[in-house]
This record gives structure tokens, sequence and C-alpha cells, in this order.
């Protein structure tokens, strides 16, 4: 049996939910996905619908509402001696946040963003920011397994799974609290589940340019809005927009470069896209040799011609 | 307050590694080695914290080989104030890591441990929850910002889509993210320093953890190469190209 542990806000769940029940179900054994929240019965019956998932477990508490890393592992933790093989979480902030703890606890290795499964206990991974990939063999009884979303292709819907409510695990004891969040609210897509991301890098200068340019074109093209970590560290925009090594990891079908010249970091983040776009003034820029299609020329030309060339939505 | 912050020797951040031939690991020899950036982050923040009062010491630790000595004297050219080299010669997973910090961490008492989020050659990012859950310490991951008062550290955390703010009661695990700070660089007479800071080498057998790898390796290549390369000559073109060849607009 394989337990997922679900990414959702209680109302929903995320994208990244359908890519850890894919990766999961080619683990061969019933899965279970885990909902742990508060006022989360959305984000249960959500769960319930994704093919291929036998039983969903939801747990609802207060304290699992917004819940720590040490909430979240004591639930998981609750549930791990119930004769799971494997313990799944997508390797998003959340997931790479108490996955280590749940293992660690479980003293048992954990293996980080895998991208594919050889057998059930053997599965390839990145290391040095996506330059070599290692397939590595796990001795451990229980797996405790992060996977890169973008490495499998997310599961759909059509399934009914029961969904049984379970007591929540108590807060953890000494544990931190969450007292405040600011999300940044965006009525595009999300960055890691976008059908079209365009980034942009230092090329364009300053954060205005950065809105001012990558905006209407983001607009015009249902696109996500991402960033190199050059762009961030000079303040163009705040983290959560970098994609990279050290960032968010992306697979759009189109991935537009504005201004990026193309690090080893950034290309980690980026390069397993369908189709790259990339556009810069340096025709020697490292982005190039693996763009699609590469546009040399002045960014602060080319970007208002490209939105003009497009039709509204 | 003393403050213990790991810190990690790894291939350069501007090298690019080479798989070995026979598919056993990358090639590390003769690449130029540096300290994890994330771990810099962290002597920076530990090293600022004692500066502004708050911390009374900065000890930084360090588990591997004898080399590893030289990550360490970077460190307390930072700053930082004594340095401990916990030794092995043998392949030391995440997870063997975490608990020779906590058999550390056991003998040092400190009240914050801070380290890098990740480090860039494993890209494992484990260590810092995992010496939190051995400890049963609250931890705060991708710190971008951290203030210490009162016996709390109340810390601002990267999150996706935003920004989280947790709060909890020392002794406490941090993992740094990109924005918490911009490490100085170690002048001359501070690296000359830090060649007579203390230096203590414990062995790591003496700790008396398991330290048995989990994984086992079974063979490492190079990622699958893109066909880039691609130009085109004006905005016209590249749309028309999206829209008919790709077939993604």
């Amino acid at each position: 049996m394989i337990l997922v542990l679900a990414e959702h806000d209680n109302a929903s769940v995320k994208s990244a939910t359908l890519h850890a029940v894919a990766a999961a179900r080619k683990l061969g054994g019933d899965v279970h996905v885990l909902v742990a929240g508060h006022g989360a019965s959305g984000a249960a019956a959500g769960a319930a619908k994704i093919s291929g998932v036998a039983k969903v477990l939801h747990a609802d508490a207060p304290h699992l509402a917004k819940p720590t890393a040490e909430n979240l592992a004591a639930q998981v933790l609750a549930l791990a001696g119930n004769g799971y093989t494997h313990l799944v979480a997508p390797a998003t902030g959340s997931g790479k946040n108490v996955m280590p703890r749940v293992a660690a606890k479980l003293d048992v290795a954990q293996v980080s963003e895998i991208t594919g499964i050889e057998s059930p206990d053997t599965f390839v991974r990145p290391i040095y920011a996506g330059n070599a990939f290692a397939t590595v063999q796990s001795t451990d009884r229980i797996k405790v397994l992060t996977v890169r979303t973008t490495a499998f292709d997310a599961e759909g819907e059509g399934g009914a799974a029961p969904v049984e409510s379970i007591a929540a695990a108590p807060a953890a004891a000494g544990g931190a609290t969450v007292t405040g969040q600011e999300i940044t609210k965006s009525e595009r897509p999300e960055l890691i589940s976008a059908r079209i991301v365009i980034s942009g890098g230092r090329g364009l200068g300053n954060g205005e340019n950065f809105r001012k340019l990558l905006e209407p074109l983001a607009d015009r093209l249902n696109a996500a809005l991402g960033a190199s970590r050059a762009a961030v560290d000079a303040g163009f925009v705040p983290n959560d927009y970098q994609v990279g090594q050290t960032g968010k990891i992306v697979a759009p079908d189109l991935y537009i470069a504005v201004g990026i010249s193309g690090a080893i970091q950034h290309l980690a983040g980026m390069k397993d896209s369908k189709v790259i776009v990339a556009i810069n003034k340096d025709a020697e820029a490292p982005i190039f040799q693996i763009a699609d299609y590469g546009l040399v020329g002045d960014l602060f030309e080319i970007l208002p011609a490209l939105v003009a060339a497009l039709p509204a939505r | 307050m003393k403050v213990l912050v790991p810190v990690k020797r790894v291939v350069d951040f501007n090298v690019k590694v080479r798989v070995k031939p026979d598919g056993s690991g990358v090639d590390t020899a003769n690449v130029k080695m540096s300290m994890n950036p994330f771990d810099e982050i962290a002597v920076e923040e530990a090293v600022r914290l004692r500066e502004k009062g708050i911390a009374t010491e900065v000890v930084v630790v360090s588990c591997g080989a004898t080399a590893v000595q030289e990550t360490l004297r970077t460190a307390l050219a930072i700053g930082a104030d004594r340095a401990i080299l916990v030794q092995s010669d043998a392949e030391l997973q995440p997870l063997a890591v975490a608990k020779l910090l906590a058999a550390v961490v056991a003998k040092e008492s400190p009240q914050l441990c801070i380290l890098g989020k990740q480090a860039i050659d494993d890209d494992a990012s484990q260590v810092g929850q995992m010496l939190a859950a051995l400890l049963d310490w609250p931890q705060a991951t991708y710190a971008s910002k951290v203030e210490i008062a009162g016996g709390k550290a109340t810390v601002a955390r990267e999150v996706d889509g935003g920004l989280e703010t947790v709060e909890m009661a020392l002794p406490a695990v941090v993992t740094t993210d990109l924005r918490l700070n911009e490490p100085r660089y170690a002048t001359l007479p501070n690296i000359m320093k830090a060649k007579k800071k203390p230096l203590e080498t414990l062995d790591a057998a003496s700790l008396g953890v398991d330290v048995a790898p989990r994984l086992k390796t079974l063979k490492v290549v190079e990622p699958p190469k893109r066909k880039g390369g691609g130009r085109v000559a004006d905005v016209a073109e590249l749309v028309a190209k999206l829209r008919n060849e790709a077939k993604v607009i």
C-alpha cells in the first residue's frame, strides 16, 4: 500500500497531488491519499475523484488548517505503521518541508525529487542541478519519496474512491505555530502547472520593466510569470517567481525566456519544457543552445511587437 | 546563546560537472570545491546574530574527510568563532549527517542550528528537517528573515505562492533561503585570523551513531541532450513557427 500526502488548500486539491498520485500508481499496490486539513471536505472529495485512488483518508482538526511540518509529520507518522510500503509527497515547498522529518522519525532515508521509477525500490533522481541523473536503490523497509511533478503526467479524474474520516493526530508538543501568511494573489495560472510560462531575467533592468513588458504578453497567452535567480536577487520580483535549481521546476508546453542568459542553475528548472523560446540581445548567451527558437535582439523592441502580433483574448 | 552552523564542502557552483565514464558517479577529482552557497548564508546569519549581541558564540561543524577543514576555515574567516570537524572517510548520506549533527548538538547544546536549505551537489534538501526531527525541535525551513527575542524565533518562510511567518520556541532549527542575507566576503586579515581559531576534530566513529548508507547508487548518467540552437529572424517568423510548426499557441 502506498500513502500519498495530498497538497491542497482545504477547498480543493492542488495539481501537484495529481502528479504524485501518477507516480504512486507506478509503484504497485493500493494508493491511499491523505487529506490533512481543516474544513477540507472539498479537497477530500476532489482527491476521491482522482483516477486510481483506492481510498481517501481525511483528517480534520484546527491545527491542520495551515499545518506546520511538525503537525503534518505527526499525522503521516500516525498512519505510517498501517502497512504502507511507500510514503509519497509532491516535491513542493510543503512536501519538501515535511517528508524528511517523517523519514528521520522512521529512521529511513528519503529519496528526493524522483523523476523515474524503475522498480518499487529503485528510483531515478537528478543531482547537480540536473547535470546528472542517479539511479538509487533503497534498502529501507519504508520508502519515503518526494516526486518531481514535471516528470509524471497528471492523473486524470474518473475515480470514485471512498472517503474515510480518520482521527487527527494531536498537535505536536513544542512545535512551531504559523502566525501569518502573505500569499501573492494572482489571476494567472500557477507557475508549476501553467501550460505557458514567460520568465524574465536581469536583462529587463528593473521591476517596473519586468511588469510593463511581460504582463501584457502573459495576458495574451494566459501564461504564468517566472524569473531567473538574477532577477530575484536584483529585487525585480518576489522569490516565489524563481525558476531554477533552487526555485521552482517547470516543464510547460511553451517556455519563453526573456533577457535570461541561461546559467546552469536556471536551466535546471526549465530545460524539460516542450518548446523553449529565448529572447536575448547577446547572441552568445548559453540559453540559445537549448532554445528551439532563439531571437537575438533588443527585448524592449521585441516584446511590444510580439504582444501586437498576438490576438487579445 | 550558542548557534551551531553545519556546513558542507561541495563542487563549486560555477563548475559544470562531468559524469564518470564508468557511470559510478560524478568526477570530483581536480575540480574547484567551495562551501555550499546556502551554508554561506547560514554562517553569515549566525555571525550577524552575534554582532547584534543576540548570539554569544558561533560554532561551525562539517562532516567528512580531512579536506573539509578548508571549508571550516572559510566559515571561520566569515566570522565563526570555532569549528568542529566530524571526520569520516565513508559516504555520508543525509540521514547519517543528521545523526552525526544530533550527536554534536548533544555535546554542544546550542539554542539554534542554522543550515543551508539544500546542498547544490545532491540537491536533497533533507538534513535540516531530519536534524529537527531527531532532536524533536521545531523547524523553520526556507527562511528569508529570522528574528530572535525572548527565547523565541520568528521566521518568515518562502512558501509556494508567497511568504509564511512561523513562531517557535528555542531551541530550534532554521534552514536558509536565498533572500535571507548576502554573505560578506572574507577579508585577507580575517582569513589570516581564521587560521588561528580553534578547530577540533572528532572521529565520527566515536559519536556512536549508525552512518551506514541506506541508498545504493546503481549508476549515474548524463541527462538526455536537448537539441536546441534554432534561430528565427524576427517576431513575425517566431509567431508563425509557434503557431504552425510547434503548435503551442
